[in-house]
Protein backbone atom coordinates (compact mmCIF):
# COMPACT_ATOMS: atom_id res chain seq x y z
CA UNK A 1 0.00 0.00 0.00
CA UNK A 2 2.61 2.78 0.81
CA UNK A 3 4.70 1.39 -1.85
CA UNK A 4 1.94 2.33 -4.49
CA UNK A 5 1.13 5.65 -2.79
CA UNK A 6 4.93 6.54 -3.34
CA UNK A 7 5.22 5.59 -6.85
CA UNK A 8 1.74 7.58 -7.40
CA UNK A 9 3.08 10.54 -6.27
CA UNK A 10 5.72 11.70 -9.41
CA UNK A 11 3.45 9.26 -11.20
CA UNK A 12 0.60 11.52 -11.11
CA UNK A 13 2.66 14.80 -11.54
CA UNK A 14 4.12 13.96 -14.11
CA UNK A 15 0.85 12.82 -15.87
CA UNK A 16 -1.10 16.08 -14.77
CA UNK A 17 1.83 18.39 -15.90
CA UNK A 18 3.61 16.32 -18.70
CA UNK A 19 1.60 14.23 -20.76
CA UNK A 20 -2.32 15.70 -20.25
CA UNK A 21 -0.56 19.58 -21.49
CA UNK A 22 0.85 17.32 -25.08
CA UNK A 23 -2.69 15.63 -25.59
CA UNK A 24 -4.05 19.21 -24.93
CA UNK A 25 -1.29 20.28 -27.82
CA UNK A 26 -2.21 17.50 -29.74
CA UNK A 27 -6.23 18.48 -29.56
CA UNK A 28 -5.53 22.39 -30.37
CA UNK A 29 -3.46 21.53 -33.23
CA UNK A 30 -6.86 19.46 -34.71
CA UNK A 31 -8.52 22.52 -34.11
CA UNK A 32 -9.21 25.71 -35.48
CA UNK A 33 -8.62 29.00 -35.00
CA UNK A 34 -11.21 31.71 -33.53
CA UNK A 35 -11.65 34.95 -32.45
CA UNK A 36 -12.66 34.05 -28.91
CA UNK A 37 -11.00 33.44 -25.71
CA UNK A 38 -9.28 31.08 -25.39
CA UNK A 39 -8.52 31.69 -29.31
CA UNK A 40 -9.41 28.06 -30.89
CA UNK A 41 -12.48 26.04 -31.50
CA UNK A 42 -14.20 23.77 -30.43
CA UNK A 43 -14.27 23.72 -26.48
CA UNK A 44 -14.42 21.11 -24.86
CA UNK A 45 -18.26 20.76 -23.80
CA UNK A 46 -19.58 17.98 -21.54
CA UNK A 47 -23.07 18.92 -22.30
CA UNK A 48 -22.64 18.18 -26.34
CA UNK A 49 -20.80 14.77 -25.66
CA UNK A 50 -17.87 13.75 -27.47
CA UNK A 51 -18.79 12.65 -30.38
CA UNK A 52 -20.00 16.14 -31.74
CA UNK A 53 -16.51 17.29 -30.06
CA UNK A 54 -14.78 14.80 -32.42
CA UNK A 55 -16.51 15.53 -35.21
CA UNK A 56 -15.10 18.93 -34.89
CA UNK A 57 -11.22 18.44 -34.95
CA UNK A 58 -9.35 17.90 -38.39
CA UNK A 59 -6.07 17.99 -39.92
CA UNK A 60 -6.51 21.52 -41.24
CA UNK A 61 -3.36 23.10 -40.33
CA UNK A 62 -1.11 20.50 -40.77
CA UNK A 63 -2.87 20.64 -44.27
CA UNK A 64 -1.72 24.36 -44.20
CA UNK A 65 1.94 23.73 -42.62
CA UNK A 66 2.27 21.60 -45.82
CA UNK A 67 0.66 24.73 -48.40
CA UNK A 68 2.54 27.34 -46.81
CA UNK A 69 6.46 26.88 -47.89
CA UNK A 70 7.28 29.26 -44.75
CA UNK A 71 6.78 26.32 -42.86
CA UNK A 72 8.97 23.24 -44.86
CA UNK A 73 11.98 25.82 -45.13
CA UNK A 74 11.80 26.37 -41.43
CA UNK A 75 11.90 23.08 -40.99
CA UNK A 76 14.67 21.81 -43.70
CA UNK A 77 16.81 24.96 -42.18
CA UNK A 78 16.58 23.76 -38.70
CA UNK A 79 17.73 20.49 -40.08
CA UNK A 80 20.56 22.28 -42.26
CA UNK A 81 21.67 24.08 -39.38
CA UNK A 82 21.67 21.17 -36.74
CA UNK A 83 23.61 19.03 -39.31
CA UNK A 84 25.72 21.85 -39.79
CA UNK A 85 26.70 23.09 -36.59
CA UNK A 86 26.72 19.41 -35.02
CA UNK A 87 30.06 18.35 -37.52
CA UNK A 88 31.26 22.14 -36.53
CA UNK A 89 31.01 20.98 -32.77
CA UNK A 90 32.74 17.81 -33.44
CA UNK A 91 35.43 19.80 -35.78
CA UNK A 92 36.28 22.06 -32.55
CA UNK A 93 35.54 19.54 -29.93
CA UNK A 94 37.45 16.41 -30.81
CA UNK A 95 40.69 18.13 -30.89
CA UNK A 96 40.03 19.92 -27.93
CA UNK A 97 38.82 16.24 -26.35
CA UNK A 98 41.99 14.46 -27.37
CA UNK A 99 44.36 16.84 -26.08
CA UNK A 100 42.78 16.45 -22.68
CA UNK A 101 42.96 12.77 -22.84
CA UNK A 102 46.81 12.91 -23.62
CA UNK A 103 47.62 15.29 -20.76
CA UNK A 104 49.03 14.15 -17.83
CA UNK A 105 46.74 13.16 -15.54
CA UNK A 106 47.06 15.14 -12.63
CA UNK A 107 45.59 18.03 -15.04
CA UNK A 108 42.56 16.05 -16.18
CA UNK A 109 40.20 17.08 -13.24
CA UNK A 110 40.87 20.92 -13.70
CA UNK A 111 40.80 20.83 -17.58
CA UNK A 112 37.39 18.86 -16.77
CA UNK A 113 36.17 21.75 -14.12
CA UNK A 114 37.19 24.47 -17.11
CA UNK A 115 35.01 22.57 -19.89
CA UNK A 116 31.92 21.73 -17.44
CA UNK A 117 32.14 25.72 -15.57
CA UNK A 118 30.61 27.34 -18.74
CA UNK A 119 27.50 25.05 -18.57
CA UNK A 120 27.11 26.09 -15.08
CA UNK A 121 26.76 29.87 -16.47
CA UNK A 122 23.48 31.54 -17.67
CA UNK A 123 23.02 29.97 -21.39
CA UNK A 124 21.30 33.91 -22.07
CA UNK A 125 24.70 35.26 -21.17
CA UNK A 126 26.97 33.02 -23.25
CA UNK A 127 25.17 33.79 -25.97
CA UNK A 128 24.78 37.58 -25.40
CA UNK A 129 28.86 37.51 -25.05
CA UNK A 130 28.71 37.22 -28.64
CA UNK A 131 26.73 40.19 -29.37
CA UNK A 132 29.18 42.41 -28.71
CA UNK A 133 32.45 40.54 -30.16
CA UNK A 134 30.32 39.61 -33.43
CA UNK A 135 28.61 43.19 -34.05
CA UNK A 136 29.37 45.38 -36.84
CA UNK A 137 31.77 47.77 -34.11
CA UNK A 138 32.39 44.61 -32.27
CA UNK A 139 35.58 42.85 -31.12
CA UNK A 140 36.35 40.85 -34.16
CA UNK A 141 35.76 43.28 -36.41
CA UNK A 142 38.15 45.61 -34.40
CA UNK A 143 40.75 43.28 -34.27
CA UNK A 144 40.86 42.36 -37.68
CA UNK A 145 40.58 45.53 -38.87
CA UNK A 146 43.55 46.35 -36.58
CA UNK A 147 45.71 43.36 -38.00
CA UNK A 148 44.63 44.53 -41.21
CA UNK A 149 43.50 40.99 -42.69
CA UNK A 150 40.05 42.96 -43.97
CA UNK A 151 39.58 46.88 -44.63
CA UNK A 152 35.64 46.90 -44.09
CA UNK A 153 33.92 45.39 -41.31
CA UNK A 154 32.09 42.49 -41.52
CA UNK A 155 28.37 41.84 -41.22
CA UNK A 156 28.69 38.27 -38.95
CA UNK A 157 25.98 39.22 -36.17
CA UNK A 158 22.46 38.79 -37.65
CA UNK A 159 23.59 36.08 -40.02
CA UNK A 160 23.45 32.14 -39.75
CA UNK A 161 27.25 32.37 -39.40
CA UNK A 162 26.73 33.92 -36.55
CA UNK A 163 24.48 31.37 -35.34
CA UNK A 164 26.73 28.61 -36.18
CA UNK A 165 29.12 30.64 -34.00
CA UNK A 166 26.63 30.72 -30.78
CA UNK A 167 25.31 26.72 -31.29
CA UNK A 168 29.39 25.40 -31.27
CA UNK A 169 29.84 27.68 -28.31
CA UNK A 170 27.28 26.62 -26.30
CA UNK A 171 27.12 23.27 -27.17
CA UNK A 172 30.95 22.69 -27.26
CA UNK A 173 30.80 20.62 -23.15
CA UNK A 174 28.38 18.21 -24.96
CA UNK A 175 30.48 17.01 -27.38
CA UNK A 176 33.62 17.18 -25.44
CA UNK A 177 32.40 15.08 -22.06
CA UNK A 178 31.45 11.96 -24.05
CA UNK A 179 34.53 12.36 -26.73
CA UNK A 180 36.86 12.89 -24.05
CA UNK A 181 35.59 9.79 -22.04
CA UNK A 182 35.79 7.41 -24.51
CA UNK A 183 38.97 8.46 -25.95
CA UNK A 184 40.60 8.62 -22.13
CA UNK A 185 39.68 4.59 -21.86
CA UNK A 186 41.36 3.95 -25.18
CA UNK A 187 44.26 1.54 -24.48
CA UNK A 188 47.85 3.59 -25.75
CA UNK A 189 49.40 0.47 -26.44
CA UNK A 190 46.59 0.09 -29.30
CA UNK A 191 48.18 2.77 -31.45
CA UNK A 192 52.13 1.41 -30.45
CA UNK A 193 51.10 -1.43 -31.57
CA UNK A 194 49.82 -0.17 -35.22
CA UNK A 195 52.53 2.06 -35.68
CA UNK A 196 55.04 -0.49 -35.16
CA UNK A 197 53.29 -2.24 -37.82
CA UNK A 198 53.94 0.08 -40.01
CA UNK A 199 50.92 2.38 -39.59
CA UNK A 200 52.03 6.19 -40.01
CA UNK A 201 50.25 8.21 -37.27
CA UNK A 202 48.01 9.40 -39.48
CA UNK A 203 46.52 6.58 -40.51
CA UNK A 204 46.89 4.82 -37.00
CA UNK A 205 44.69 7.74 -35.67
CA UNK A 206 42.28 7.19 -38.55
CA UNK A 207 42.10 3.16 -38.26
CA UNK A 208 42.50 3.08 -34.30
CA UNK A 209 41.68 5.98 -32.48
CA UNK A 210 38.85 7.13 -34.49
CA UNK A 211 36.81 3.91 -34.58
CA UNK A 212 37.68 3.36 -30.83
CA UNK A 213 35.89 6.51 -29.35
CA UNK A 214 32.82 6.51 -32.19
CA UNK A 215 30.75 5.75 -29.46
CA UNK A 216 32.08 8.45 -27.57
CA UNK A 217 31.33 10.73 -30.62
CA UNK A 218 27.87 9.65 -31.45
CA UNK A 219 26.09 9.92 -28.11
CA UNK A 220 28.19 13.76 -28.37
CA UNK A 221 26.59 14.39 -31.61
CA UNK A 222 23.05 12.80 -30.81
CA UNK A 223 23.73 15.60 -27.74
CA UNK A 224 24.46 18.44 -29.32
CA UNK A 225 21.79 17.76 -32.81
CA UNK A 226 18.73 16.99 -30.74
CA UNK A 227 18.40 20.19 -28.51
CA UNK A 228 19.73 22.47 -31.21
CA UNK A 229 16.78 21.22 -33.56
CA UNK A 230 14.18 23.46 -31.35
CA UNK A 231 16.49 25.96 -30.46
CA UNK A 232 15.08 28.96 -29.62
CA UNK A 233 17.88 32.11 -28.44
CA UNK A 234 20.21 31.21 -30.18
CA UNK A 235 18.71 32.27 -33.56
CA UNK A 236 16.35 35.03 -32.30
CA UNK A 237 19.63 36.81 -30.55
CA UNK A 238 22.23 36.14 -32.72
CA UNK A 239 20.44 35.03 -36.29
CA UNK A 240 18.74 37.53 -38.60
CA UNK A 241 15.58 38.09 -39.93
CA UNK A 242 16.12 35.26 -42.36
CA UNK A 243 17.28 32.74 -40.27
CA UNK A 244 14.58 30.31 -40.35
CA UNK A 245 14.66 27.74 -37.09
CA UNK A 246 11.03 26.02 -36.14
CA UNK A 247 11.60 27.12 -32.71
CA UNK A 248 11.94 30.57 -33.65
CA UNK A 249 8.67 30.05 -36.06
CA UNK A 250 6.97 28.51 -33.47
CA UNK A 251 7.64 31.21 -30.25
CA UNK A 252 6.14 33.96 -33.27
CA UNK A 253 3.34 31.75 -34.62
CA UNK A 254 2.52 31.76 -30.64
CA UNK A 255 3.74 35.31 -29.06
CA UNK A 256 2.92 37.36 -32.08
CA UNK A 257 0.49 36.05 -34.60
CA UNK A 258 -1.46 34.55 -31.96
CA UNK A 259 -2.53 31.88 -33.88
CA UNK A 260 -2.50 28.88 -30.97
CA UNK A 261 -4.24 25.64 -33.39
CA UNK A 262 -1.17 26.37 -36.08
CA UNK A 263 1.74 26.82 -33.20
CA UNK A 264 0.20 23.41 -31.37
CA UNK A 265 0.71 21.92 -35.10
CA UNK A 266 4.61 23.56 -35.42
CA UNK A 267 4.52 21.79 -31.80
CA UNK A 268 3.37 18.11 -33.56
CA UNK A 269 5.55 17.85 -36.66
CA UNK A 270 9.13 19.37 -34.58
CA UNK A 271 8.14 16.30 -32.25
CA UNK A 272 7.87 14.13 -34.65
CA UNK A 273 10.69 15.18 -36.71
CA UNK A 274 13.02 14.59 -33.08
CA UNK A 275 11.56 11.24 -32.45
CA UNK A 276 13.89 9.47 -35.07
CA UNK A 277 17.02 11.17 -33.81
CA UNK A 278 16.20 10.12 -30.39
CA UNK A 279 15.22 6.38 -30.77
CA UNK A 280 18.64 6.34 -32.52
CA UNK A 281 20.14 7.81 -29.76
CA UNK A 282 18.32 5.72 -26.94
CA UNK A 283 19.96 2.52 -29.05
CA UNK A 284 23.46 3.92 -29.94
CA UNK A 285 23.68 4.01 -25.63
CA UNK A 286 21.62 1.13 -24.28
CA UNK A 287 24.10 -1.09 -27.40
CA UNK A 288 27.21 0.70 -25.57
CA UNK A 289 25.96 -0.15 -21.73
CA UNK A 290 25.19 -4.30 -22.94
CA UNK A 291 29.09 -3.79 -24.27
CA UNK A 292 30.41 -2.78 -21.37
CA UNK A 293 28.36 -5.12 -19.18
CA UNK B 1 54.67 10.56 -19.02
CA UNK B 2 55.72 11.90 -21.84
CA UNK B 3 55.39 15.47 -22.88
CA UNK B 4 52.28 16.96 -25.01
CA UNK B 5 53.03 17.05 -27.99
CA UNK B 6 52.74 20.86 -29.84
CA UNK B 7 49.76 19.43 -31.72
CA UNK B 8 47.33 18.93 -28.44
CA UNK B 9 49.03 22.06 -26.86
CA UNK B 10 47.54 24.04 -29.47
CA UNK B 11 44.58 22.84 -29.89
CA UNK B 12 44.17 22.82 -26.10
CA UNK B 13 45.28 26.54 -25.58
CA UNK B 14 42.74 27.36 -28.74
CA UNK B 15 39.53 25.75 -27.41
CA UNK B 16 40.18 26.99 -24.38
CA UNK B 17 40.81 30.44 -25.18
CA UNK B 18 37.60 29.92 -27.44
CA UNK B 19 35.56 29.08 -24.13
CA UNK B 20 36.85 32.08 -22.15
CA UNK B 21 37.55 35.18 -23.92
CA UNK B 22 34.15 35.44 -24.91
CA UNK B 23 33.47 36.05 -21.23
CA UNK B 24 36.35 37.58 -20.08
CA UNK B 25 35.82 40.34 -22.56
CA UNK B 26 31.96 40.74 -21.35
CA UNK B 27 33.17 41.17 -17.45
CA UNK B 28 35.92 43.85 -18.54
CA UNK B 29 33.94 45.81 -20.30
CA UNK B 30 31.37 45.52 -17.28
CA UNK B 31 34.09 47.92 -15.79
CA UNK B 32 34.07 50.21 -19.01
CA UNK B 33 33.54 54.02 -18.41
CA UNK B 34 31.95 54.72 -21.38
CA UNK B 35 27.61 53.69 -22.37
CA UNK B 36 29.12 52.00 -25.66
CA UNK B 37 29.98 48.34 -24.90
CA UNK B 38 32.87 47.96 -27.52
CA UNK B 39 34.99 51.34 -26.67
CA UNK B 40 36.80 51.07 -23.81
CA UNK B 41 36.94 54.88 -21.91
CA UNK B 42 38.31 54.33 -18.48
CA UNK B 43 37.28 52.40 -15.36
CA UNK B 44 34.63 52.54 -13.63
CA UNK B 45 32.18 50.89 -11.07
CA UNK B 46 29.32 53.11 -12.20
CA UNK B 47 26.85 50.63 -14.00
CA UNK B 48 26.99 48.52 -10.49
CA UNK B 49 25.71 51.10 -8.90
CA UNK B 50 22.80 51.87 -11.48
CA UNK B 51 22.28 48.45 -11.36
CA UNK B 52 21.67 47.92 -7.55
CA UNK B 53 19.06 50.89 -8.08
CA UNK B 54 17.36 48.85 -10.79
CA UNK B 55 13.82 48.02 -9.30
CA UNK B 56 13.01 46.10 -12.37
CA UNK B 57 16.02 43.89 -12.32
CA UNK B 58 16.42 43.70 -9.07
CA UNK B 59 12.60 42.53 -8.29
CA UNK B 60 13.01 39.90 -11.19
CA UNK B 61 16.13 38.70 -9.38
CA UNK B 62 13.96 38.46 -6.29
CA UNK B 63 11.03 36.31 -7.97
CA UNK B 64 13.88 34.22 -10.24
CA UNK B 65 15.65 33.39 -6.64
CA UNK B 66 12.07 32.22 -5.26
CA UNK B 67 11.18 30.11 -8.44
CA UNK B 68 14.67 28.81 -8.43
CA UNK B 69 14.32 27.77 -4.90
CA UNK B 70 10.64 25.95 -4.37
CA UNK B 71 11.43 24.61 -8.08
CA UNK B 72 14.13 22.80 -7.42
CA UNK B 73 13.37 21.79 -3.68
CA UNK B 74 10.19 20.27 -4.72
CA UNK B 75 12.00 18.62 -7.95
CA UNK B 76 14.35 16.77 -5.59
CA UNK B 77 12.29 15.38 -3.33
CA UNK B 78 9.72 14.26 -6.25
CA UNK B 79 12.72 13.19 -8.56
CA UNK B 80 14.64 11.07 -5.74
CA UNK B 81 11.38 9.52 -5.10
CA UNK B 82 11.06 8.67 -8.92
CA UNK B 83 14.85 7.53 -8.99
CA UNK B 84 14.16 5.16 -5.74
CA UNK B 85 10.64 3.71 -7.55
CA UNK B 86 12.57 3.32 -11.18
CA UNK B 87 15.64 1.41 -9.43
CA UNK B 88 14.28 -0.24 -6.18
CA UNK B 89 10.33 -0.29 -7.05
CA UNK B 90 10.52 -3.58 -9.26
CA UNK B 91 7.77 -4.27 -11.50
CA UNK B 92 4.13 -2.02 -11.93
CA UNK B 93 1.76 -1.14 -13.66
CA UNK B 94 2.82 1.24 -15.79
CA UNK B 95 6.61 1.43 -15.37
CA UNK B 96 7.22 1.64 -18.80
CA UNK B 97 5.14 5.02 -19.37
CA UNK B 98 7.25 6.30 -16.27
CA UNK B 99 10.25 5.65 -16.92
CA UNK B 100 9.38 7.44 -20.62
CA UNK B 101 8.06 9.92 -18.63
CA UNK B 102 10.97 10.68 -16.50
CA UNK B 103 13.15 10.86 -19.46
CA UNK B 104 11.18 12.75 -22.44
CA UNK B 105 11.80 16.29 -20.63
CA UNK B 106 14.90 15.59 -21.14
CA UNK B 107 15.31 15.72 -24.55
CA UNK B 108 11.96 17.65 -25.74
CA UNK B 109 12.78 21.24 -26.94
CA UNK B 110 11.63 23.99 -24.49
CA UNK B 111 9.67 25.50 -26.82
CA UNK B 112 7.26 22.69 -26.73
CA UNK B 113 7.45 22.38 -23.05
CA UNK B 114 6.44 25.60 -22.50
CA UNK B 115 3.36 25.91 -24.94
CA UNK B 116 2.17 22.69 -23.85
CA UNK B 117 2.22 23.58 -20.11
CA UNK B 118 0.96 27.23 -20.88
CA UNK B 119 -1.62 25.36 -22.70
CA UNK B 120 -2.93 23.35 -19.63
CA UNK B 121 -2.78 26.23 -17.28
CA UNK B 122 -5.36 28.08 -19.46
CA UNK B 123 -7.27 25.43 -20.08
CA UNK B 124 -7.51 24.70 -15.94
CA UNK B 125 -7.97 28.31 -15.20
CA UNK B 126 -4.96 29.23 -13.75
CA UNK B 127 -3.64 32.65 -13.22
CA UNK B 128 -0.26 32.60 -14.76
CA UNK B 129 2.56 33.84 -12.12
CA UNK B 130 5.44 32.75 -9.76
CA UNK B 131 3.24 29.47 -8.94
CA UNK B 132 2.85 28.22 -12.68
CA UNK B 133 6.69 28.79 -13.01
CA UNK B 134 7.35 26.71 -9.62
CA UNK B 135 5.26 24.05 -11.29
CA UNK B 136 6.71 24.60 -15.20
CA UNK B 137 10.27 24.33 -13.63
CA UNK B 138 9.39 21.30 -11.28
CA UNK B 139 8.09 18.86 -13.57
CA UNK B 140 11.34 19.58 -15.91
CA UNK B 141 13.90 19.42 -13.10
CA UNK B 142 12.70 16.53 -11.49
CA UNK B 143 13.56 14.61 -14.55
CA UNK B 144 16.91 15.98 -14.38
CA UNK B 145 17.45 14.61 -10.37
CA UNK B 146 16.04 11.80 -10.97
CA UNK B 147 18.69 10.46 -13.50
CA UNK B 148 20.85 12.04 -11.36
CA UNK B 149 19.92 9.94 -8.42
CA UNK B 150 19.16 6.89 -10.21
CA UNK B 151 22.78 6.66 -11.57
CA UNK B 152 24.04 6.56 -8.01
CA UNK B 153 21.54 4.26 -6.68
CA UNK B 154 22.04 1.39 -9.76
CA UNK B 155 25.60 1.79 -8.32
CA UNK B 156 25.48 1.11 -5.17
CA UNK B 157 25.48 -1.97 -2.99
CA UNK B 158 21.92 -3.25 -2.26
CA UNK B 159 22.84 -5.67 0.57
CA UNK B 160 23.56 -2.84 2.60
CA UNK B 161 19.77 -2.01 2.66
CA UNK B 162 18.99 -5.93 2.93
CA UNK B 163 21.09 -5.64 5.79
CA UNK B 164 19.40 -3.04 7.42
CA UNK B 165 15.77 -4.59 6.86
CA UNK B 166 17.61 -7.79 8.43
CA UNK B 167 18.36 -6.15 11.40
CA UNK B 168 15.53 -4.88 12.32
CA UNK B 169 15.05 -1.52 10.17
CA UNK B 170 11.79 -0.72 8.66
CA UNK B 171 11.58 0.00 5.15
CA UNK B 172 11.50 3.71 5.90
CA UNK B 173 14.50 3.47 8.49
CA UNK B 174 16.42 1.84 5.92
CA UNK B 175 15.97 4.75 3.63
CA UNK B 176 16.76 7.44 6.08
CA UNK B 177 19.68 5.93 7.83
CA UNK B 178 21.39 3.98 5.17
CA UNK B 179 20.39 4.32 1.57
CA UNK B 180 20.10 8.42 2.30
CA UNK B 181 22.96 8.88 3.58
CA UNK B 182 25.06 6.87 1.09
CA UNK B 183 23.03 8.66 -2.08
CA UNK B 184 23.45 12.25 -0.18
CA UNK B 185 25.93 13.69 -3.23
CA UNK B 186 24.03 12.75 -5.86
CA UNK B 187 20.92 14.12 -4.05
CA UNK B 188 22.77 17.17 -3.79
CA UNK B 189 24.32 17.94 -6.62
CA UNK B 190 20.52 16.85 -8.04
CA UNK B 191 19.34 19.94 -6.40
CA UNK B 192 22.34 21.75 -7.73
CA UNK B 193 21.41 21.42 -11.32
CA UNK B 194 17.52 21.94 -10.93
CA UNK B 195 18.61 24.91 -9.23
CA UNK B 196 20.98 26.05 -12.14
CA UNK B 197 18.39 25.16 -14.68
CA UNK B 198 15.66 26.83 -13.02
CA UNK B 199 17.46 30.10 -12.62
CA UNK B 200 18.78 30.24 -16.18
CA UNK B 201 15.58 29.03 -17.91
CA UNK B 202 14.07 31.84 -20.33
CA UNK B 203 11.84 30.02 -22.75
CA UNK B 204 9.63 27.97 -20.12
CA UNK B 205 9.65 31.08 -18.20
CA UNK B 206 8.17 33.33 -21.05
CA UNK B 207 5.70 31.19 -21.75
CA UNK B 208 4.23 30.30 -17.98
CA UNK B 209 4.33 33.52 -16.46
CA UNK B 210 2.37 36.13 -16.24
CA UNK B 211 2.15 40.13 -16.35
CA UNK B 212 2.14 39.90 -12.30
CA UNK B 213 5.58 37.69 -12.02
CA UNK B 214 9.05 38.50 -14.58
CA UNK B 215 12.32 36.47 -14.19
CA UNK B 216 15.53 37.46 -14.70
CA UNK B 217 15.94 35.79 -17.62
CA UNK B 218 12.99 37.13 -19.18
CA UNK B 219 14.15 40.44 -18.49
CA UNK B 220 17.66 40.08 -20.02
CA UNK B 221 15.83 38.80 -22.55
CA UNK B 222 14.05 41.42 -23.56
CA UNK B 223 16.67 44.07 -22.88
CA UNK B 224 19.29 41.88 -25.01
CA UNK B 225 17.15 42.06 -27.87
CA UNK B 226 17.64 46.13 -27.77
CA UNK B 227 21.52 45.76 -28.38
CA UNK B 228 24.26 45.14 -25.64
CA UNK B 229 24.05 47.49 -22.55
CA UNK B 230 26.88 48.04 -20.02
CA UNK B 231 24.36 47.21 -17.24
CA UNK B 232 23.52 43.68 -18.67
CA UNK B 233 27.23 43.31 -18.45
CA UNK B 234 27.48 44.06 -15.48
CA UNK B 235 24.56 41.51 -14.22
CA UNK B 236 26.24 38.81 -16.16
CA UNK B 237 29.32 39.58 -14.40
CA UNK B 238 27.67 39.40 -10.76
CA UNK B 239 26.28 36.19 -12.27
CA UNK B 240 29.25 34.86 -13.33
CA UNK B 241 31.33 35.37 -10.44
CA UNK B 242 28.77 33.60 -8.08
CA UNK B 243 29.38 30.79 -10.51
CA UNK B 244 32.71 30.34 -10.54
CA UNK B 245 32.74 30.67 -6.63
CA UNK B 246 30.07 28.18 -6.41
CA UNK B 247 31.24 25.35 -9.10
CA UNK B 248 35.09 25.92 -7.39
CA UNK B 249 33.93 24.95 -3.86
CA UNK B 250 31.84 22.09 -4.50
CA UNK B 251 34.63 20.64 -6.44
CA UNK B 252 37.36 21.38 -3.37
CA UNK B 253 34.64 20.19 -1.05
CA UNK B 254 34.18 16.58 -3.13
CA UNK B 255 37.71 16.56 -3.44
CA UNK B 256 38.82 16.94 -0.09
CA UNK B 257 36.00 14.23 0.77
CA UNK B 258 37.28 11.87 -1.72
CA UNK B 259 40.78 12.33 0.27
CA UNK B 260 39.02 11.91 3.33
CA UNK B 261 37.09 8.83 2.59
CA UNK B 262 40.24 7.39 1.08
CA UNK B 263 42.32 7.81 4.23
CA UNK B 264 39.47 6.25 6.29
CA UNK B 265 39.78 3.34 4.09
CA UNK B 266 43.13 2.94 4.38
CA UNK B 267 43.07 3.35 8.22
CA UNK B 268 40.07 0.56 7.85
CA UNK B 269 42.56 -1.79 5.94
CA UNK B 270 45.62 -0.95 8.31
CA UNK B 271 42.98 -1.56 11.84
Amino acid sequence: MRRYFLIAIPYVWLLALFLVPFVIVLKISLSDAAIARPPYFPQFDWAEGIRAFFAELDFENFIFLTEDDLYWKAYLSSLKIALISTFLTLLVGYPMAYGMARTPEEWRPTLMMLVILPFWTSFLIRVYAWMGILSNEGFLNQFLLWTGIISEPLTILNTNSAVYIGIVYTYLPFMILPVYSALERLDGSLIEAAEDLGCSRLSAFWLVTIPLSKNGIIAGSFLVFIPVLGEFVIPSLLGGSNTLMIGKVLWEEFFSNRDWPVASAVAVILLLLLVIPIVLFQRNQQKQQEAEQ
Amino acid sequence: MKRLSWFNAVSLTLGFAFLYIPMVILVIFSFNESKLVTVWAGFSTKWYGELMQNEAFLNAAWVTIKVAVFSSTIATVLGTIAAYVLVRGGRFMGRTLFSGMIYAPLVMPEVITGLSLLLLFIGIGLDRGVFTIVLAHTTFAMCYVSVVVSSRLVTFDRSLEEAALDLGCSASEAFRLVTLPIIAPAVISGWLLAFTLSLDDLVIASFTSGPSATTLPIKIFSAVRLGVSPEINALSTIMIAIVTVGVITASLVTKRQVAKQKREEMEAVRN
